[in-house]
This record gives structure tokens, sequence and C-alpha cells, in this order.
């Protein structure tokens, strides 16, 4: 690992000054559990890294139904997870945070930096944009929001300036009769990457028996996590049904453009779209019906 | 790059130390602290042969710089065992035959420790989930998960 300068500041002012400074020279710390791998294996020899979190404000994690959910971008997945609040309102978030990695990995990895390193595998980025989060940045030239959909440009791209930095994630609060479910498919049980994740969730009208809203969200099928805005806006309006299921799957299929690699081929990535969007479209539904439905953690413990 | 200096808590003996910002904890605690009990295995966060607790929370200690330690109590596997003997985690692992090698080994303690404090009561399928970050390349996991379930049992009755 190349040396570096490590700078921990205690405030968004300051840590704003030292990469702005430094520009591409500067990487942000976080969890650590890509960058310190990344910097061992000199894909990325920054001059300095900056530690984030000593900054309260990345710290937060806070949940009211006003402003929604905060989560500040050091925050790692097991106190998402272990809040028994957040768990409760949000279970298509923890069906993400609770399969990164292993324990390990959740007791430092970050949604801030899973989405700041932008790879189109990451498993809480479908979630995030099915949950229409927005980012809130600060930069040299001051805050600005971006939402989670069009925040990531390419495989590990995104769009953060040189000098700018994620503060924290905000989601907004969950509207009545609304559910959301996030699978992947992996040869594991787990410690593993998605060969395909999905996303869903569903506002549900009419007693449970009509889609008012529906966001699907796709990973490891493109350069970028992508929002298949289209399969869910065509489910609106619609009555809950095999078929329209059936039909938002098949569109999510037609949006995703995997490639062939070691995790899998692009036939079977699309095939594995059109499985998952139906099986994550139905466990929002009944998650949205008021039902259980077991995460991935949930459901190896019986 | 010059040096940093350190404070923090080992085993709950407050301990101080100079590194690079690149160093990892792991390097820091073996290779400067004397700590060689935490293995080495992968050193990219993969088997959990690092494993240790950072204020409570069970990490890779090859996935952080030990200049993050500043003002953080850590604990690794040489805080397990006390004068009177070893904890009823390594007991078991002794009586089951759970390791061969044992490069895994401190690992494996390490996190089934931290798996016991935050649940005295696991399943089966809690303990193999919860370990799914330690790898093992020859014993095999099955006398790993017994050990794991009779010590649960052992720490409950002596609570």
């Amino acid at each position: 690992m190349k040396d570096f300068e490590y700078c921990a500041p205690k405030t968004l002012r300051e840590a704003v000054a030292l990469k702005a400074e430094k520009g591409e020279a500067a990487r942000v710390l976080a969890g650590g559990t890509d960058l310190i791998v990344q910097l061992r294996g000199k894909r990325f020899a920054p001059d300095r890294v900056i530690d984030i979190k000593n900054i309260a404000d990345v710290n937060e994690l806070s949940y009211s139904p006003r402003k929604g959910l905060i989560i500040g971008a050091g925050v790692p997945c097991w106190r998402v997870y272990n809040d028994a609040e957040i768990a409760e309102l949000y279970p298509g978030l923890i069906d993400s945070a609770a399969i990164i990695g292993g324990i390990q990995i959740q007791g430092r990895a970050t949604f801030g930096g899973n989405l700041c390193n932008s790879s189109p595998s990451a498993d809480t980025i479908p979630s995030l944009m099915t949950h229409s989060a927005v980012c809130n940045l600060i930069g040299p030239n001051g805050k600005r929001k971006v939402p989670v959909v069009d925040f990531c440009t390419g495989p590990g791209r995104n769009v953060l300036e040189p000098g700018e930095i994620l503060v924290s994630l905000q989601i907004p609060g969950i509207k009545k009769n609304t559910g959301a479910h996030y699978q992947r498919f992996i040869p594991r049980n787990e410690m593993d990457i998605a060969v395909v994740g999905v996303s869903s969730q569903v506002v549900l009208a009419n007693r449970g028996k009509e889609f008012k809203e529906a966001r699907i969200a796709l990973a490891a099928v493109g350069p970028t996590p992508i929002f298949a805005a289209a399969a869910g806006e065509a489910l609106a309006g619609q009555a809950v049904s095999d078929e329209a299921i059936a039909a938002a799957a098949a569109a999510a299929q037609s949006l995703a453009t995997p490639i062939s690699d070691m995790r899998g081929p692009a036939e079977f990535r699309t095939h594995l779209v059109g499985v998952l969007v139906k099986r994550t479209l139905e466990g929002a539904i009944a998650r949205a019906r008021g039902k259980f439905v077991a995460n991935a953690v949930q459901e190896a413990a019986g | 790059m010059s040096k940093i200096h350190v404070q923090t808590t080992i085993n709950e003996e407050a301990t101080e130390f100079l590194c690079e910002p690149r160093e990892s904890l792991l390097e820091v605690l073996r290779e400067t602290l004397g700590f060689t009990g935490t293995k080495e295995g992968c050193n990219d966060g993969n088997c959990g042969a690092c494993s240790v607790t950072l204020d409570g929370v069970l990490i890779d200690s090859c996935l952080m710089l030990a200049v993050e330690a500043e003002g953080k109590s850590i604990s690794t596997v040489e805080g397990l065992a006390n004068p009177e003997g070893l904890h009823p985690i390594q007991q078991a692992f002794l009586e089951h035959a759970a390791l061969q090698c044992g490069i895994c080994t401190p690992g494996f303690l390490v996190a089934s420790k931290a798996l016991l404090d935050h649940n005295p009561e696991p399943s089966e399928h809690e303990i193999r989930h919860w370990l799914a970050g330690n790898l093992c390349r020859c014993t095999g996991y099955d006398k790993i998960v017994r050990a794991v379930l009779e010590a649960a049992q052992t720490v409950r009755a002596s609570a």
C-alpha cells in the first residue's frame, strides 16, 4: 500500500476543505471495507485519506415521520438493522443491510460507502432507489441534494465532484400500505456478491387489491444499478394479479443490460431479473398488507 | 510519512503505539504490539482469521487502519482466557477437537464470543450464519458449531 496522509476532521467544513484541496488525490474513508482493499490492491493510490467517522453529522441515524429516515454516511450496517424501530419500518432496507458480506463486514460497512463505491452489484443501492432515497452532499460550493437514482454514472463512478462528500442519505417516511423487499441471487447462502439483485417497493390501495405506486430497481445487470422506472410505473392503477406482476417482470427484463462474467452469463442474469422481480413484488405486496416476510437471514434461521 | 501516535485500549489495558497511516490494525497488533494470536489469512475481509472486536463490535482487523483505533477499545483472542483458566468457548473447542492447523481458530473464538455476548442462546443456524465470515480449510464446520453450542450452554449455566 502506498503511503498517504491520514486526516480525521471533526467538522464537515474541515472535511470539505481537505477534500477540495486534493480533489481526486484524496479518498474518503467511511467503513473502509472496500477502500482498504482497493488501497492494498493499488486500484487507488491517494495522497490523502479523509476519515469522516469523527464528524457528528455522518454518524446520525434517526427517524421521524416528518423527516423520514436519515442514515449518516459513516453509519455501519449493524447499527441500522439493530435499531428496532427502523427495522420495523424499513424491512426492505434491512433485507440489503443484513446480507452484505458477513457479520465482520457489517460491523464496518456503511450504506454511504456502498453507494459511493458505486459498484453495479451493490446490495443497498436498489433498495435506496426504491425507497426514493436522496443524497445530502456537501462541497466547496455548499450543499446539494441528489436522488440516489441519479447518483451512479458507471462502474465505480458517480456524480460526486472532486471536492464533494456524501453526508447522509435521507429516506422519506413510510406511507400507509407500503411494502418493500430486496432479494439477490448468489450460489451460496452468504458472503458473496450478487449475480443479480432486485428491490421492489409497492404502495397498495383499495384494501390491498390495487397498486397505487410501484418502484423496481436492479443490481448487477448493467454498468450501474438500474432504476427500472417504466416497469414500476406501469403497475400504478392496476389490480394486484399474477398477470400484472408477470408484465412488470418482463418490463424490467427489457431494461436490464447484463454482461457475461465469472458470476453468470447474460442470458441467466436476464432470466433472474424476471424471477426476482416477481418474488420481490410478491414480498413487497405481502409486507404492504401487514404480513411478515422473512429476509434472507431470518429465512436461513428457519 | 511521519508516524502517528495512537492511544487505545486493548484487552482492557490502556495501550499506545506509533504507526504509519497505511498500517492496518492487524499489522500493528501483530508486528508492533506482539498480539500474534490474531492471524493474517486473506488480508481482504473474506476469511475472518483476523477477527477482533472494536467497542464490542465484531470486525476484521485487516480492514481497519490502525490509526482508526484512536480512543477505541479492542479485544483480541489474548483477552479471552483469565488467570483461572480458558474461556468456556476455548475449552469447548478443545473438547470437541474443533481445530486442526489452528490458523483460523483465534478468529472463530473471537467471533463466537461476540455471538454469545449478542445472543446467549443461538440456534445451530444462527451460529452458522454468524460464523459465515470465518473460513476453516481443514476441520470443517460441524465440530466448530457443536463446540459453540456447548459453550453457549456452559456460559448460560454459569451466568
